[in-house]
């Protein structure tokens, strides 16, 4: 099994994500051929205007959608984490659904399985990430949130800095 | 079809039935969508003569073939269509965010609203399924309460709400209808004529797809738009925002100052995009689709206004500002927030504050008429106060909700010579006495005072930065350029896209055609594409003579015509006469192909395959004396 820091998802930037729903219209369109957030693997949450997130599939280790399927229709690739569903054993009945932290794992409007992330394997990267017309996508593992995280911090205190210690 | 869902919903309002029929693919192809459609079926639903609040004036919703795709500014778009409370010609207004989008995906490319409910309704439009609700806990909300109370009733988060506010309940005539809480179809008065038929709101969840004719070229030509949406075409929308025309307007002299009193502002420096952005802009955000994003959310930190928040663009912060003489942008994010709230159109509102304000300093309204407010060019406070009261139609904002127009003419006392409008539509952010290109697309607007309608402005202010003088002339050759640029801009608010791309379109028309081919799969070509934005221009025309408008509608303000530009610099003196509006007019009317009474000809009309409403035109030409073609 792929070590938890190794794990790549998709994490977008909430001071960059303006709530476009680009990403929603591309994963619909990648996935299925067709514009229709619905069948997007992705969503955007705008609360309020102010505040625009795109949310996906975070990969959990020991994920809790694969504990809580009572048909074993879940399982966790062995090689990087992403969520397989067995689309014969799945009868949407919706438990991993509740299970999820994040809303990222859905039941599909036509096949009434649920369905979520995958990175877009086949493509070989993500295509929310590659369309995201404000780069707020990512591609990322917890570290390098971290290491994104510190750096925004410091740059933001340094700013502050210039802005208070007059440059002579 | 691809693009278009193919299906037009009927919701009479009077029996409280609802059909769905079929969209008459002739008029997609001749029509577009958006307000082509929209006017198109308009002509074909409503009789002659009737008053815009008449339960027989039917009120059109519609999208674009575009809408409900990633296109670029363009998947997001819908418009309102209906016979217009303020200029009793046609009324049409667009808005962008996530309604349109939804409203396709549901299923319908139209829906047309006839006759009155009794009591107060919401239409849900749950994809087939469709049905109008008991409306009276809504009523007295703001569009945005309205949002989430049914949401919450209907308990679903992603349902997109359109909706009015407690100024188009009460007709304000200038109410406006909007959609995700910041974004309104704001000009000529759609909200009123929706409250008119006791429709509080228009709620939509659609799960559809929406597929188009060519994916793999279509999202090759996104890719290629996004990249094009990176670059100086679009750089103002995405850094400043529209309010960076402030400065550059008033470094000009264009900018109408205190009711046209003025043609620029002492204190543009405070109300400028820069400072804006520096003191309230809280985040930018972006429509559904759009990889531009343009939306200035501000907030006020603090003072009197402290959390006031509002969407800012720079035609309602020129109107309550500079226009009103007002020099805090705190209050004027707090007088957005408050037209959002009742649900007026921002620009409008403001421009009937500066009229108010002006006919208190002449004498012609007192304190007392003015309920004891203070107004005074420059007074903050004035403003929230008379928007406040013209939200509720609360005192003297009874009479300004009629509009500048018809609170002028009941006033009287030569009050008319102060209400700056255009076919009873207040004025917009451009001083038409130092930009005469655009003194001739305002004055034609089919939909009164505006500057959507044609960007005629951008050829004067271009000129006005190189120091050109050509901005004062009024000469042969507007007319041409007039039309040329209506009969864009009529089809980008058909397909609908947005006119903050519009730089995008390197290629113009051959642009837009490979779009609306890669969408529809239709075979048109650039020509045929400029050819339906002429013909969307006689459509509208055709409403407009129909309902009794010609030459003498096409007018401009008093101010623009008799009050030259007092102040020091480079437009001092300007103004329009009546000879060179006239000499505009007959230009424009001859690159028109219509009659010097602006009435388009039988001939005109056959070139652009519209024989189906010739009818229109017969009596009015023969009545002109003029020799019937053919």
């Amino acid at each position: 099994m792929v070590k938890i820091h190794e794990r790549k998802f998709v994490a977008a930037d909430p001071e960059k994500c303006v709530g476009c729903q680009v990403c929603e219209y591309i994963c619909s369109m990648t996935k299925e051929g067709v514009f229709n957030p619905l069948k997007s693997r992705i969503r955007v949450v705008r609360i309020n205007q102010l505040i625009n997130l795109a949310v996906t599939c975070r990969l959990c280790e020991d994920a809790p959608c694969v504990a809580a399927c009572p048909r074993k229709a879940l399982t966790q690739s062995e090689e990087n984490g992403v969520i397989l569903v067995d689309e014969d054993k799945c009868d949407g009945c919706g438990w991993c659904i509740e299970a999820c932290d994040y809303g990222a794992i859905m039941l599909h409007p036509d096949t009434k399985k649920v369905f979520v992330c995958d990175l877009c394997q086949e493509l070989g990267e993500p295509q929310c990430v590659k369309w995201c017309p404000e780069e707020a996508l990512d591609l990322v593992t917890a570290d390098t949130l971290a290491q994104k995280a510190r750096i925004t911090a410091v740059k933001k205190l340094f700013q502050e800095a210039l802005k208070t210690t007059p440059v002579t | 079809m691809h693009g278009y869902a193919g299906r037009v919903l009927h919701v009479d309002l009077t029996t409280g039935k609802t059909h769905v029929e079929p969209l008459n693919v002739e008029y997609a192809k001749k029509y577009i969508g958006g307000i082509g459609l929209g006017m198109r079926l308009l002509l074909d639903y409503s009789k002659p003569g009737v008053d815009p609040f008449s339960p027989e004036n039917p009120l059109i919703l519609t999208t674009g073939p575009i809408s409900g795709t990633v296109w670029p500014t363009g998947g997001n778009g819908h418009a309102f269509v209906s016979k217009s409370p303020q200029s009793f010609g046609v009324g049409e207004s667009k808005s962008h965010g996530s309604f349109g989008t939804e409203l396709k995906r549901a299923g319908y490319d139209a829906v047309i609203f006839t006759g009155k409910s009794e009591k107060p309704v919401y239409l849900w439009i749950d994809d087939d399924t469709v049905q109008l609700r008991d409306a009276k806990h809504l009523m007295g909300k703001s569009p945005s309460e309205t949002e989430d109370m049914i949401r919450e009733e209907l308990g679903d988060y992603y349902i997109r709400v359109a909706a009015i506010g407690p100024a188009g309940e009460k007709l304000v005539r200038l109410a406006c209808i909007i959609n995700d809480k910041t974004r309104a179809a704001g000009r000529t008065g759609m909200g009123a004529v929706m409250g008119s038929k006791k429709l509080k709101a228009i709620a939509v969840r659609g799960t559809h797809d929406v597929t188009v004719a060519k994916p793999d070229e279509f999202l090759e030509f996104v890719k290629e738009f996004h990249e094009r949406m990176k670059g100086p075409a679009t750089q103002k929308y995405r850094t400043l925002g529209t309010p960076l025309n402030v400065l550059v307007h008033n470094k000009i002299a264009c900018l109408p100052t205190r009711n046209y009193n003025n043609a620029s502002f002492e204190a543009a420096e405070k109300v400028s995009g820069e400072y804006l952005n520096e003191h309230y802009v809280a985040k930018i955000i972006g429509c559904s689709s759009c990889a531009m994003r343009c939306e200035h959310m501000c907030v006020v930190p603090e003072g009197p206004y402290k959390g006031a928040m509002s969407r800012v663009e720079y035609e309602p912060l020129w109107a309550m500002a500079p226009y009103c003489g007002i020099d805090r942008l705190d209050a004027v994010i707090k007088g957005m927030e408050l037209c959002n709230h009742y649900g007026i159109d921002a620009i409008g509102a403001g421009v009937i504050v500066a009229f108010a304000m002006d006919c208190y300093e002449n004498g012609i309204l007192t304190k007392e008429d003015l309920d004891g407010v203070e107004a005074r060019f420059g007074n903050h406070e004035a403003l929230i106060q008379l928007i406040e009261k013209m939200g509720k139609r609360e005192g003297i904002g009874d009479l300004l909700a009629e509009g500048v127009k018809v609170a002028a003419e009941k006033i009287g006392k030569g009050a008319e010579k102060f209400a700056q409008h255009i076919k009873g539509v207040e004025v917009t952010g451009y001083d038409l006495r130092t930009l005469k290109t655009a003194a001739l697309g305002f004055a034609v607007s089919f939909r009164g005072a505006d500057h959507n309608r044609h960007g005629a402005y951008g050829f004067d202010v271009t000129w006005g930065k190189e120091g050109n003088p050509k901005r004062f002339i009024a000469e042969k050759g507007r007319g041409k350029m007039v039309k040329d640029r209506e009969d864009l801009y009529t089809v980008i608010d058909s397909l609908i896209i947005c006119k903050f791309s519009r730089g995008t379109y390197y290629n113009g028309f051959e642009d837009i055609a490979k779009l609306y081919r890669l969408v529809t799969g239709f075979e048109v070509t650039a020509e045929d594409m400029r050819r339906s934005g002429e013909r969307i221009n006689n459509v509208a025309r055709l409403f407009n003579v129909r309902e009794g408008l010609s030459r003498k509608d096409d007018t401009l303000p008093y101010k623009v015509m008799h009050h030259p530009v007092p102040d020091e610099g480079p437009s001092k003196g300007a103004y329009v006469s009546q000879e060179e509006l006239d000499l505009l007019l007959d230009d424009y009317y001859e690159a028109r192909g219509w009659t010097k009474d602006g009435i388009p000809t039988i001939e005109k009309l056959k070139e652009l395959e519209m024989d189906d409403l010739i009818h229109i035109v017969e009596n009015k030409l023969k009545k002109a004396g003029k020799p019937r073609e053919e």
